[in-house]
């Protein structure tokens, strides 16, 4: 059994649309989960539909959104105070740094954060590598295991299978429940993800398709 | 926000103009867009806080999608595809277009005190 896991990823929703499932099943066992989100979402394009945030507002709404959401999933919040879309533009060893920090202070048995370059957005990318970086910092005997998380297109053929592969069915209404406390983003990311989105179909239902599994590369140091 | 109101927004403009203004100017198509459509591309820019200075403004339009242009001594500040504005905390010119999902695509936005940053 994980004595302690750390979920690091740089957006609110990103916990609750990528491991939602997971850290509920953690959860369950009595393991303690500490997710570090790197940035608050300030820069989002979407403002809810119809729109309910601005530009301006949006910062303190998906705060709020976040608080919600690792409430519902019953994990220790920490918020690492970097802004949206600039991560990848920042010293990543100075962010390394700053993510062996916690880890040194938690001490945790599993972390689980995006794989670099196979997690679309150049936040996931960036987040993802520090924290590569950080946990390599680590002495061997110490470190955490790593679950990197891929899904750019060509993720299946160039790393093969993940080797984790969490079926999360039975914490499926804990994540559908996490993902619409992120109010403002939910309706857009779940439409976005379907290729041909079919507009009359319930949301929930488009969300359940999608979200079966939960997927991770074990990373190998 | 609420659909733009010409008048309304050209007053706001006049306000600022001929003083020290910071600007928020920002275009996305969002992280995704080359992910979810292969044919499409990933574009933004974006700047916040420019300190800018401009002596002229207008915002042009058809009723539906707006244009705002700012003149400065040295050069340009417009936007294209404007849809929505709001006066934010009683002195802040926020203005956006959205699509039809609610996902804003542009932004200009002009503050006689900077943007939290």
């Amino acid at each position: 059994m994980e004595s302690h896991v750390v979920v690091i990823f740089p957006h609110p929703d990103d916990e609750s649309f990528g491991a939602a499932g997971t850290i509920a099943k953690f959860r369950a066992q009595g393991v303690p989960v500490t997710y570090l989100c790197g940035t608050l979402g300030e820069m989002g394009r979407n403002m809810g539909n119809p729109t309910f945030a601005n530009r301006e507002t949006l910062q303190a709404v998906r705060k709020k959104e976040l608080i919600n959401a690792c409430n519902i999933l019953d994990v220790k919040l920490e918020m690492l105070g970097y802004r949206d879309k600039t991560i990848e533009f920042e010293d990543r060893m100075q962010v390394a740094n700053h993510l062996k920090e916690y880890l040194d202070r938690i001490k945790p048995s599993l972390v689980i954060t995006h794989y670099p370059e196979y997690a679309v957005h150049p936040d996931h990318n960036a987040l993802g590598a520090a924290t590569i970086e950080a946990v390599r910092l680590i002495e061997p005997d110490e470190r955490p295991v790593v679950w990197a998380q891929g899904f750019s297109r060509n993720t299946l053929e160039d790393l093969g299978n993940p080797d984790i592969v969490n079926d999360i069915s039975d914490f499926y209404d804990k994540k559908v429940e996490a993902i619409f406390a992120h109010a403002s983003q939910a309706q857009g990311v779940i439409r976005q993800q379907q290729n041909n989105p079919d507009e009359q179909m319930d949301i929930k239902e488009l969300a359940k398709k999608n979200l079966s599994d939960e997927v991770f590369y074990t990373w190998e140091f | 926000m609420k659909p733009i109101e010409v008048e309304k927004v050209q007053q706001m403009l006049d306000i600022f103009k001929d003083k020290e203004v910071y600007v928020h100017l920002e275009t996305t198509n969002g992280a995704y867009a080359s992910h979810v459509n292969n044919a499409a591309y990933n574009v933004g820019a974006f700047i916040r806080n420019a300190k800018v200075f401009y002596n002229q403004a207008k915002i042009v339009g058809d009723g539906k999608s707006y244009r705002v242009g700012l003149k400065m001594e040295m050069g340009w500040i417009y936007a294209e595809g404007l849809t929505d504005w709001v006066i934010h905390e009683n002195e802040q010119l926020l203005m956006a277009g959205h699509d039809r999902e609610g996902r804003l695509m542009v932004s200009l936005e002009i503050s006689e005190k900077p943007f939290r940053y």
